[in-house]
């Protein structure tokens, strides 16, 4: 049963989710029969041979030089092309902005049914069926297939990419594909990188996120120190983005970003259900507040009671001592 | 210029999840239904650019049961000058099945923006937007955090992970908004008032074969029960050495 995955490429490099899918069709193939097949849109095929190491049987390559900058329409309809040629019966893309913004297109252009942002696939029936959180984590609903190909997108971080099998290389093959270019196009004319450096919340490994406990914009500081002394990823509640304190980006929850880091630190943040709908399918939960019977420790792993502005400091330190 | 808002009724975000008899589907008892928060972007940014040209009209389109005319109104009390209800009443129709009810309305509307919301805190598919510009052959931006019109060329940006990116795209095309667009309106009195005259259209839509089956709607495992480790800045050694030791997280 032919799968094929989306690579997903910024600036000529490939992004670590596709690795993250490599891995998990190499493990559906196991089930269902493979091949896997990549399917790439770039300029050139540099690099491409080596998705072979995290699993890719085959790449297809849809070359344009358009492509030196994302055209999501464009890669819809290549991708659409490689599902028809390869006769995949499972497309799979990483759920980034990237991914959830390409896999409905190719959706609409197939005619078929797509499950997005599944935190775990199951075909040990031979069937196909994918889990997804709804509610931003309140629920989740678990979906079949009735068309082929099924659709799917995978949540960054959740699943883990094949063990490389070392000086694997796959072979590239050029894919035809239709390229329409008096169709009207969105067009990328630039992109800003956030300044920080750290890595994107979705993608962080730790999230130390701060609340209105903190009383002000200046207290994030200590936010911002115990997430560079761990290596973490700044985020919020809305009601700090919503006081202006901190930017939109920023924002855990039903209405902001969902995210699923190994550690997720809430620092004076109540934890309202809104909240918790972000950030509960994180693996370890820390929360920091001075109120016992705040919700948030409902759902930490571990709780400390006491004022942030002492916790705070003297955990980062503690945290910076250890390395 | 015409514009289209597409909404979509949901359950507030408020709403603890309970799942129905059968296993599938959210247990309606007590859950309050209300525009998608996402859609509120949309409309306010439609509203907007019809303000700043000074002419247009907005139409403002759901799919659903009879009871989404609720929303339409709250939508047309927001400023919107009509609705349409495209009557569906099978419960949670999937997003393509959506999509093509919305593309089958919007074809015979000669809209030059089609604003969609980024995602329904339902489902949370992040689909429809996508899927409808694609069935209608239109350019699309999802997740616009910015907009500026110029003439007939929109620039807008988008996050992507670690930065934005900015776009350039020629109408007529379709926008999902994202939270930072704008700050939407309330309601005015004299709002309410005017969008009791104001006309919903109703349009049956046949149910056709679903893209996707649901098998089953489940509550998340619960967390296994967390303890307090201490209070106050003396827990911290033994939360380093927990996080370390048991968690094996640091
Ligand atoms: C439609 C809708 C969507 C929403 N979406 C989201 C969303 O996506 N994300 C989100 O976060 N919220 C969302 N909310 C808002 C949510 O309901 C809460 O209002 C918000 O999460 C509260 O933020 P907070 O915990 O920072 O503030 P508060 O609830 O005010 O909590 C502050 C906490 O800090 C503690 N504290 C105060 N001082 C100290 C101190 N010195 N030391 C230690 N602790 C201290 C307090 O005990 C308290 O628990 C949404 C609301 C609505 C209506
Ligand atoms: N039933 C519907 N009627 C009208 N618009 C909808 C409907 N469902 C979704 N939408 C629009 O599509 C957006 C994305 O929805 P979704 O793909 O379900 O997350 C929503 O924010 C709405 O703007």
């Amino acid at each position: 049963m032919s799968i094929l995955v989306y690579v997903e490429m910024r600036d000529g490099a490939v992004r670590p989710v596709t690795r993250e899918v490599l891995g998990e069709a190499k493990r559906l193939a196991a089930t269902l029969g493979g091949p896997v097949t990549a399917v790439a849109c770039a300029t050139g095929d540099a690099g491409l041979a080596a998705l072979g190491e995290a699993g890719a049987d085959a790449v297809l390559l849809a070359r344009h030089d358009a492509f030196a900058r994302h055209d999501a329409a464009g890669h819809a309809v290549a991708v659409a092309e490689a599902a028809r040629s390869t006769g995949a019966k499972v497309v799979l893309f990483g759920a980034s902005s990237t991914g959830k913004d390409l896999a409905p297109r190719v959706a609409a252009l197939l005619g078929v049914g797509l499950a997005a942002d599944c935190t775990a696939l199951d075909a040990s029936g031979g069937r196909l069926v994918a889990t997804r959180p709804v509610m931003a984590g309140k629920a989740y609903e678990r979906l079949a297939f009735p068309m082929s190909p099924a659709l799917v997108t995978l949540r960054p971080k959740v699943f883990a990419p094949a063990a490389p099998e070392a000086g694997r290389t796959a072979a590239v093959q050029p894919l035809a594909f239709t390229w329409d270019a008096a169709a009207p196009r969105a067009v990328v004319t630039g992109t800003t990188a956030q300044t920080g450096g750290r890595p994107d919340l979705t993608e962080a490994e730790i999230v130390v996120s701060g609340g209105r406990g903190l009383k002000g914009p200046e207290h994030f500081a200590l936010v911002e120190a115990l997430a560079d002394a761990m290596g973490a990823t700044v985020g919020a509640s809305r009601a700090v983005v919503d006081a202006g304190w901190r930017s939109h980006g920023e924002q855990v929850g039903q209405t902001g970003k969902t995210v699923s880091p190994k550690l997720y630190v809430a620092i004076g943040i109540s934890g309202a259900i809104q909240h918790l709908a972000g950030m509960s399918s994180s693996r370890c939960i820390v929360a920091i507040n001075k109120d016992p019977e705040a919700p948030i420790f409902k759902v930490a792993d571990y709780g400390v009671v006491g004022d942030l502005f002492e916790v705070v400091p003297a955990l980062t330190d503690a945290v910076k001592r250890m390395h | 210029m015409l514009q289209v808002v597409c909404v979509k009724q949901v359950p507030d975000t408020d709403t603890r999840v309970k799942v129905a008899a059968d296993g599938r589907t959210l247990d309606p008892n007590g859950v309050t239904l209300v525009l998608n928060p996402y859609d509120e972007f949309a409309v306010e940014q439609a509203l907007r650019v019809k303000e700043s040209l000074g002419a247009g009209e907005v139409v403002a389109v759901s799919l659903g049961a009879a009871g989404v005319q609720t929303t339409l109104r709250n939508v047309l009390a927001m400023g919107a000058d009509r609705a349409l209800h495209l009557r569906l009443d099978a419960a949670a129709p999937d997003a393509l099945t959506i999509a093509k009810a919305l593309a089958d309305a919007i074809r015979g509307l000669d809209a030059g923006l089609v604003w969609l919301g980024k995602q329904a805190v339902d489902d949370d598919g992040a689909q429809v937007g996508p899927m409808l510009a694609t069935l209608l052959g239109r350019p699309c931006v999802s997740n616009v955090s910015t907009f500026e019109l110029a003439g007939t060329t929109a620039r807008v940006e988008r996050e992507i992970e670690g930065g934005r990116e900015q776009l350039e795209v020629p109408l007529p095309a379709v926008f999902t908004t994202d939270k930072g667009l704008n700050e939407p309106r309330y309601a005015s009195l004299k709002g309410i008032m005017a969008a009791k005259k104001k006309t919903i259209e109703e349009r049956a839509v046949e149910a056709a074969a679903p893209h996707l089956e649901r098998l089953a709607l489940e509550l998340p495992p619960p967390r296994a029960a967390g303890r307090i480790v201490g209070e106050g800045a003396g827990a911290v050694p033994e939360l380093v050495r927990v996080l370390r030791e048991e968690a094996k997280v640091l």
